[in-house]
This record gives structure tokens, sequence and C-alpha cells, in this order.
């Protein structure tokens, strides 16, 4: 071979290399939408703290010590936005790895019936600690035990002959969303009227004046779940091809799935146990990060999590604001939203799967 | 064969270059030692490297000549309770092609899936390069074999250079982005396969042709010694057919890969595969070369059903064509 022959193969190597960077995550295209979407999170925010059925006026609140536009920033507003940030992030991130593990863009923890096992599980310990104490500790606990318990029983029996069978998944977790939403009502018609506006709460979901303990505790196990999350990003996007296939790769299927599993419960729970089921918030938002941006899950978890809590303080501030000064029940928002786009998601992805 | 554990999946040395146009020097089983277990993405040699694709080819590293990729002794399996393989056994060389045929049910694929780890047999070993399978972590089975299953499924928009991307996960930790030796690999792997122009399209958009192409594109870009392929070519059409058993033959020469991977279309497995194993209700019905295997008794035997077999006269491999209508039975 002549010498410029074979500088001109390594020009058109290279120049079909470079031009193929679009068709692949790159660490540049990553932080650089990891960026954008974080400047998204701190405008929606922002506006949120200045609006509700207040207007304040951000830079006295911070300025004045003694106005009542502090009072209402620190005492209602900062803790309510970071609340509804990290719960929106945490819904959103296990809805990712969710879709991940079970391999349809339907999974989400208030459709798997996940969320509703948590609130269950919260209710109980509310109602049994609220006489003896510690009902703070033990209703995160529960939550977190039963939202175990409900994931691990979906998933068993949606296994057909050893497999995960995407529609008998949705169908089963459908019915447990149902089962947890009558065992759910039927504690509220036996319990004293006393219990009656919590579980409402539960059921609905709401950010309503959170403590900055609670948003203490989320934040702690949401950021550990986060963690575990993003390093078995590359492994989520191996078991998108399948178990069999992902060990051929070198996944430990089952060790990454058992690690999957735990963490999105105790992250579900967690969220649960402080602000009830917010459906849909794990549905939306990871399909419009993976198909504006891309389906990588190095990339899709970590901007699940931005978008999610950008998302999430939105629609709290349209709760909040909608028709003030009374207030809307912000999982009322998001369902509103969020069926629509399911049976859109599902109608396109069921036509597609017939193609497959 | 001793080779020490430690040395397979931590040796951290920078390899020799092969280089292709040359035939690898031949090498005794101690200095093959040296060539397994390399892990071929250290930063130095890749900010130095400039792109040829003849030399990144080098770069990865080949299986000696003769050297044993896969073998299995006596391997019984099954399912549950229910026994699916009985005293199977082969043995395959670097660049080699075994076929592994048989009527439908005669465990062809829980063969591939024990020879690939994903199974463990119930008696009987599998050695992969001349250590026994279990010794492995699966990242280092899958530094070393590939596998592409009968069916590939992708349930996201992933787009065809991110699933061919994949390929290389094992050759990488886990929050290690791909360098530019991953994407020149994976590069190599598309042009191979014929898939640049398709690197960037979601993967759902693809034929079912095209989507098989991207598998075994991502099965390449795993820079294994041994590919397993479950059926790689049923319902492609002849062309494709043809060109994906071309570029197998390629990498067999080129860089000492062995194949195994189980037909139904015995005139291919007559024409490309160096060995045969003819399998019929988990037990070996002949093993060895085509001629030796493809006689009009056995396959009657192991089919039930009349066959004639003779010779194509294009390429003077053995032809295998139904016979007479068989005799409805019973």
């Amino acid at each position: 071979m002549s010498e410029p022959a074979v500088v001109h193969d390594q020009a058109v190597a290279k120049l079909a290399l470079a031009d193929l960077a679009d068709a692949h995550l790159t660490r540049a295209s990553m932080v650089m939408t990891l960026a954008a979407l974080g400047v998204l999170l701190i405008v929606v925010s922002t506006i949120a703290m200045a609006f509700g059925s207040v207007h304040i006026d951000l830079m006295r609140a911070i300025a004045d010590r003694s106005s009542p536009d502090h009072a209402i920033l620190f005492g209602a507003r900062i803790p309510r936005v970071l609340m509804g940030a990290i719960v929106g992030a945490v819904l959103a991130a296990v809805g990712a790895a969710l879709q991940a593990l079970v391999r349809n863009p339907l999974a989400e923890g208030g459709i798997l019936g996940i969320s509703g096992g948590g609130a269950f599980g919260a209710i109980i310990a509310l109602v049994v600690f609220s006489r003896i104490g510690g009902s703070d500790v033990a209703i995160p606990l529960c939550a977190f035990a039963a939202s175990l318990i409900s994931t691990l029983a979906v998933y068993r029996l949606a296994q057909v002959d050893g497999r995960l069978e995407p529609f008998t998944l949705l169908l089963v977790g459908v019915i447990f969303n149902a089962f947890w939403g009558a065992a759910i009502m039927l504690v509220n018609s036996i319990v004293n009227f006393f219990f009656t506006h919590s579980i409402i709460f539960w059921l609905m979901g709401s950010f309503e004046a959170p403590t900055y303990r609670e948003v203490a505790m989320v934040t702690v196990l949401g950021g550990i779940g986060f963690a575990i999350l993003i390093s078995r990003a590359r492994d989520m996007n191996l078991l998108t091809l399948g178990d069999d296939e992902a060990a051929e790769l070198g996944v430990e299927v089952d060790a990454v799935r058992r690690t999957i599993f735990i963490a999105t419960s105790v992250m579900i729970g967690a969220a649960v146990s402080v602000s009830g089921i917010i459906s849909f918030v794990g549905l939306i938002v990871p399909h419009i990060i993976r198909t504006s941006i891309g389906a990588d899950h190095r990339m899709l978890i970590p901007a699940s999590i931005l978008g999610g809590a950008a998302f999430t303080v939105a629609a709290d501030l349209i709760a909040r604001t909608a028709i003030a000064p009374s207030e809307l029940p912000v999982g009322a928002i998001t369902a509103l939203c969020g069926g629509p786009f399911f049976i859109y998601v599902l109608r396109r992805e069921g036509r597609k799967s017939l193609v497959l | 064969m001793t080779v020490k554990l430690d040395k397979l999946q931590m040796s951290d040395t920078i390899k020799t270059t092969v280089n292709p146009s040359e035939p690898a020097p031949p090498q005794n089983h101690d200095s093959q030692e040296d060539h397994e277990g390399r892990r071929d993405h250290d930063d130095h040699d890749v900010r130095t490297h400039r792109y040829d694709r003849d030399e990144c080819a080098g770069r990865e590293d080949f299986p000696a000549p003769g050297a044993f990729a896969i073998r299995a002794i006596d391997l019984t399996a099954g399912y549950g309770d229910r026994p699916v393989l009985h005293g199977v056994s082969l043995d395959l060389l670097a660049g080699e092609m075994l076929a592994i045929v048989g009527p439908n049910g005669a465990g062809k694929s829980t063969l591939l899936k024990i020879l690939g780890g994903a199974l463990k047999p119930w008696s009987g070993s599998v050695e992969l390069e001349g250590r026994p399978i279990g010794d492995y972590d699966r990242r280092a089975i899958a530094r070393r074999l590939a596998m592409v299953a009968q069916e590939n499924l992708v349930a996201f928009r992933f787009t065809v250079l991110e699933i061919v991307l994949m390929g290389r996960a094992p050759h990488l930790g886990a929050f290690h982005f791909e360098t530019r030796h991953d994407l020149e690999i994976a590069h190599a792997a598309l042009e191979r396969f014929d898939l640049i122009g398709l690197a960037r399209r979601p993967i759902q958009e693809l034929s079912g042709g095209e989507r098989k192409r991207v598998f075994l594109a991502r099965a390449l870009a795993q820079s294994p010694h041994v590919a397993l392929l479950d059926e790689p070519t049923a319902f492609l059409d002849l062309r494709h057919v043809a060109e994906i058993f071309a570029r197998f033959r390629e990498l067999r020469v080129e860089r000492g890969m062995a194949v195994v991977a189980t037909l139904h279309d015995l005139n291919a497995a007559a024409l490309h595969a160096d060995r045969v194993l003819l399998m019929k209700d988990g037990v070996m019905a002949g093993y060895g070369t085509p001629e030796t295997v493809f006689t009009a008794a056995n396959l009657r035997t192991v089919y039930e059903t009349e066959v004639h077999v003779g010779r194509n006269p294009a390429t003077g491999a053995i032809s295998v064509l139904p016979g007479s209508a068989p005799p409805r039975r019973r």
C-alpha cells in the first residue's frame, strides 16, 4: 500500500468517527444536558418560592429577617419547594430504573402498586403507632417494608415460565394498585375519624407543610438511592437487551436486580411516607428525556433526577396557585397530566411491540 | 496447561502489538499465558494512538493459532428434573467453526447456553481457553466470549452505535466512558457489518436483518476469542446469509476467532463449518467433518426423513436435499 493511500484512509476514518459523536452519549453532551436541566430546576424553584397564595418579595425576605416575607419563605416556601424537588427527583429516578429493570417504558412506582403498598404501610404505622408513640420512625420504616413486599410480589407474580412478561407485569401492577387503594379505604372506614385527613393525604399525595426534618430524611435516603442507581446505570443499559444478553456481557444480573429493587423500594417508601402517592412523575419525566435526549441510563438517571425535581416543583406550584387560597393535591395534578400521557405511551409502544 | 487466575484477570501490562499482515508467531502454551486476560483500553496507549484500522485491529489481543478455544467434556444438563443433554463433548481450536445441527428440541440452544456459562451443567465441564469456565467471573468470560441470541429485542430507543458500544462494557469500569479506542473498535465492527450508514438510527426502526447485523457487530465489539451464535441466519435472505458467513470467515482467519453456531441449514453448515455436531434428543449423533457426519444414513436416522446427500458442483461441499416424501407414520 502506498503512503498517500494510508494517510487518506486515516483521514476518512477520523472524519467518520468524529461524525458519529452525536450517535452516542459523550461526556461533553452529558455535562451540557445536565447543566441545562440544573438551570431549569433553579429557575423553576425560584419562581415557586416567589409565588403562592400570597406573593412575596424574595429580596426583602432574604434581607429583612423580621419581615413576614422572611417567615413565609423560610417557614413554608423553602421546605415545600425542597420537598417537591427531592420527592420528584426520587419518583423520576425510580421510574427510569424500574423501566430498565422490567424493560417496559410504562413501569412506574405508582402504576406498579409500589407506592400504594408504601402508603398502606405508612397508614398502618400511623394508626398503630400514634397511640404508643414512635410514629416518626415507624411510618417510613413500614412504608419501606410494604413497598419492598409489594415490589417483590408484583415481580414474582408477573413471571410466566421464568420470564418477565411486560404486559402481565403491568396488569399485576394495576391490580396491586387497586388492591392497596381498597385496603386503604377499608382501614379508613374502620378507624377513628381523626385519621381520615391523613389517610386522604396519603391517597392523594401532597406537599402540605413539610418539616425540615422530613426533607432531610428523604434527602439522605434519596441521595443514597441516587448514588446506587447511578453506579448501576451501565448495567441498566445492558439489562434492556435481556437478562441472558446482559449476563453474557458481564452483568451479575440477579445481584444488580436485587440491588435496584431494594434501593427503589426504600426510595419510594421514603417519598410516600412524607408526601403520599404522587403518580405518573416516574412515567412522564424519563419518557420525555429518553425521547428528546437519549436512552443511555448513564445520562437518563441523573437527568431524570433533575427533570423530575423541576417537573414536580412546577406541578406543586400549580397545585398551590390554581385555586388559591385553596389548594389542590399535587397528586391530582400529576395524575391529570399523567393519565392521558400513559394512554398515549401505551398506544405508541403497543403498536411498536407488534412490529418488534 | 496451568494458568494462574490472578494473571488471567489482573494482568495490566501493555501487550505486544500483533501485525495481522504477518502470521502470528507460533506459540507454545507457556507463552500463550502472556496473551490471556489482557485489558486493551489503557489510557496511555489511547492518547498516543493514531487511528489506523490495521494497527487498531492489531492492538486487540488474538489467541495463538492452534490454541484451545472452547472444549466441553461429557456434558449432561437439563431444566428442573427434565434432562436435555446426555454426554455431549466437543472441542474447538482458535479460528475454527463448529456448526451444531439437529431437529428442533435436540438441545442445541441449551448446549450453547452451557458453553456461554449462562447455564450450569449437571455434570461434565466446559473449558474456555484451557481453564474451567467456572474459574472466570462474568466479566472475564464476556471479554473472551460473545453470544448472539436468536431473538434480538431492545425495549428502548438506543441508537445502533450505542448498542454496538455496549459490547465494550466488559472492558470498561463502572464509571468509565468509552475511550477513543472503544469507539474505534465499535466503528470497525460497524464497518465490517456494513452498518456505518445506520449508526445513528434507533434500533427499533431497523429491519430484522439489519438488527441481526447490529447484534453481530455488538458481539464483535466485545473483541471475543469465541463467538456463540444461536441461529444467526434464521429469517434472513440468501444474500445476507452469505454475507454473515463471509464476515465470520474473515474474523476466523484474521484474528483466530472460534465460532460455534447452531444452524438449521445443513448446506450452510457443510459449506462453512470445519466440524459439525449432529444432535438428536440431547445425544450426539455424529461429530466430525461434514463429510463424515452428513451421511445419508446419519441424517435419515436423525431427521426421520429421506435425504439425498451429494456434492455442490460449485463449491465441492456436501449438499443435502430432501429425498422422497416420508412414509406416513402410524
